[in-house]
């Protein structure tokens, strides 16, 4: 097995999926609406608060360990505009 | 389990990530709730409310028909809106005398927090409290902040979602169309 | 500068490779096609820390600097400086060599447009040491969809490094190839409530492994041997909600899987609560633990093509116990410019049932201390 085109073949089959469902079935509404979405900008919601501190913390994890990767990235908050 | 991985097979496989993401992106439109139905269509009376105001007492919005109103919805978790109201403060002392009305509706859950806000950016027009949602849910605009335009009757004329700079000016030509009819 | 030759050259081969301009303009077409709440460009901030690492015989300490700022409405830029000032007297160094101090330098610096509803970034870095020079370039693109609710998000890196050593008077001899793919969707469940879903896959060609460290056949010591190529996966699952007004738990849970057969789970359980307008506290529980790479021996009684005696790619565990505090000022200044100061505390223990320590033929242990102070504030 190729892995990488396992995780493509993954990530297009469930882009192609989102689309085959799109043409389907009429699209889903978004259930938070943005005037609903105070507690997601909220210090304590949020994945990461000092970046450069957790960027040293996972330097460690991945020089003290044999495992590394898939360590997150952004999203929620305000979505303002 | 340990040949050498091909080369040329990686950079294909990139490319394939790269549609995807492209793939991804066209489909963005199915998901972002574009063309749903809102309570507030151009021409229309928009959704009737009465809130608490921060001038004192209720404010009824069928009340102030007659009057060219300008409606603003923000929260002081919003970014945007912070730097917009700024320039809606200066629009209300330069329109207020023209028969303009500027409403702030804020959707913060404290109400309290909502007005240190207003007092700290020393808003000059009426903030009301939304804390329910009642208002947001039932105007139902898909994006924060959002400002809609009424006319004297009442009816909604000009519907913005979000903020970018220069949009007060925009704000401002609008005023004066409506200002003038 | 070599970097820079090299950094242009690539990005525009891999430009050409992959249409990236059909991937600007797809992106630029979705974002003029929705009317939902966009992506938004990361705050201006600027951020100085001091971080230590002390453990097993090895103390790394150093500053480290960020900044970032935007240009305008579009575009955000990021730099950073970072230096470890490593004492080096770990379990490997003590029995096969003896203690020494290197200082490594690494650089970052960054670029993020908005463009639409998504975000694209563009970086490299750097890092320097007297034996090892580290670079990559990275690029990023996440999308906010579904009423932004959503958010989708593509990454590469590109890393090329140059492997020496500095008990030889030719220092560089080998280098190492590295490509990272990474996708990743992050889901608002509901006003308190959120998941992601990230997946990474990480191949390297090159010199793997570590010109100093020898490995263990037979009683005998020679040098390791390794394969020149490693593909690893890694999958990683979060949540974060807020259980309790003013109270957040974040759940984490990586899977990773690699060619040279090592396996490893990792679960990570944190707490935030904020106490007062002023003060947030975060305490954090991690535990690793991972398989043996197929050719690891302590003292390999066969003789294999492959062996390697780097505890790293040993059966171990390890437990992470640690708590954050963030202080925010009350003064009108500190607002104004959105100061906090942030101390952190972790106290980590490896165990490496595999691995003996030679001083005493006991299976290794150690416990490390992390501590970092940060000082953030924007400008």
């Amino acid at each position: 097995m190729r892995p990488e085109r396992g995780l493509v073949g993954t990530s297009l089959a469930l882009v192609l999926a989102l689309l085959g469902s799109g043409c389907a079935i009429k699209p889903i509404e978004p259930w938070v609406k943005p005037y609903e979405r105070e507690r997601l900008t909220d210090p304590v919601m949020q994945w990461s608060r000092a970046s450069l501190a957790d960027r040293h913390r996972e330097h460690i994890h991945s020089v003290r360990e044999g495992a590394r990767g898939a360590v997150g990235v952004q999203g929620g908050g305000c979505g303002c505009n | 389990m340990m040949s050498t991985p091909d080369l040329d097979p990686a950079r294909r496989t990139f490319a394939g990530t790269v549609a995807a993401g492209l793939t991804a992106s066209l489909v963005a439109p199915w998901f972002a709730g574009v063309a749903h139905a809102t309570s507030v269509k151009p021409k229309a009376l928009p959704p009737d409310f009465t809130l608490p105001s921060s001038l004192g007492g209720n404010l009824r919005l069928a009340e102030q028909r007659g009057q060219v109103v300008l409606v603003n919805f923000w929260a002081t978790w919003c970014g945007p809106c912070l730097i917009e109201l700024p320039h809606l403060n200066r629009l209300h002392d330069k329109y207020r005398s023209a028969g303009v009305l500027l409403l702030g509706v804020s959707v913060d859950n404290d109400a309290k927090a909502a007005a240190a806000m207003a007092k700290k950016l020393d808003l000059r027009f009426a903030t009301l409290f939304d804390t329910a949602k009642t208002v947001s849910r039932a105007w139902d605009l898909d994006a924060m902040p959002s400002t809609v335009l009424l006319d004297r009757d009442g009816r909604v004329r000009h519907i913005h979602l979000g903020y970018r700079d220069g949009l007060e000016k925009t704000y401002e030509a609008q005023l004066r169309e409506l200002v003038k009819e | 500068m070599g970097l820079w030759r090299w950094l242009s050259n690539s990005l525009s081969r891999w430009r050409e490779r992959a249409g990236v301009r059909g991937l600007f303009s797809g992106l630029a077409a979705a974002g003029a096609a929705t009317v939902a709440p966009a992506a938004v460009l990361p705050d201006d901030k600027a951020e100085a820390m001091f971080h230590v690492y002390d453990g097993g015989g090895v103390k790394a300490d150093g500053p480290a600097f960020l900044v970032r700022k935007k240009l305008g409405e579009r575009v955000s830029l990021s730099a950073g400086y970072y230096i470890d000032a490593v004492s080096n007297a770990s379990i490997d160094v003590v029995t096969t060599a003896s203690p020494f101090k290197e200082k490594r330098t690494a650089w970052d610096f960054g670029a993020d447009w908005l463009v639409g509803n998504s975000v694209l970034t563009l970086s490299g870095s750097t890092s320097r040491e007297p034996d090892y020079e580290a670079n990559a370039v990275n690029a990023d693109v996440a999308a906010d969809v579904f009423g932004g609710m959503t958010t989708l998000s593509l990454g590469f890196t590109r890393g090329s490094d140059r492997v020496g050593r500095t008990d030889r008077r030719e220092v560089f001899f080998d280098d190492v190839r590295r490509w990272q793919y990474r996708a990743g969707v992050t889901q608002i469940l509901s006003p308190r409530w959120l998941m992601s879903l990230n997946a990474e896959a990480i191949s390297e060609d090159g010199y793997l492994g570590s010109p100093y460290r020898a490995a263990r056949v037979f009683g005998a010591f020679v040098p390791e041997r390794l394969p020149r190529t490693r593909t690893g996966r890694a999958v990683k699952l979060r949540s974060l909600a807020e259980v309790l007004p003013d109270t957040a738990l974040r759940i984490e849970a990586r899977a990773y899987w690699d060619t040279w057969d090592v396996r490893g789970r990792t679960i990570e359980i944190a707490g935030t609560r904020k106490f007062g307008p002023q003060w947030l506290l975060d305490v954090s529980l991690r535990s690793h633990k991972q398989t043996a790479a197929l050719f690891y021996a302590d003292n390999a009684q066969v003789d294999t093509v492959f062996v390697t005696r780097n505890r790293q790619l040993s059966a171990f565990n390890s437990l992470g116990l640690g708590a954050k505090l963030t202080w925010k000022p009350a003064a009108a200044w500190a607002e104004r410019y959105g100061v906090q100061v942030t101390g952190v505390f972790e106290r980590k223990r490896f165990r490496f049932p595999e691995f003996i320590d030679l001083r005493n033929q006991r299976p290794y242990a150690y416990d490390a201390n992390v501590m970092q102070v940060v000082l953030a504030g924007r400008f």
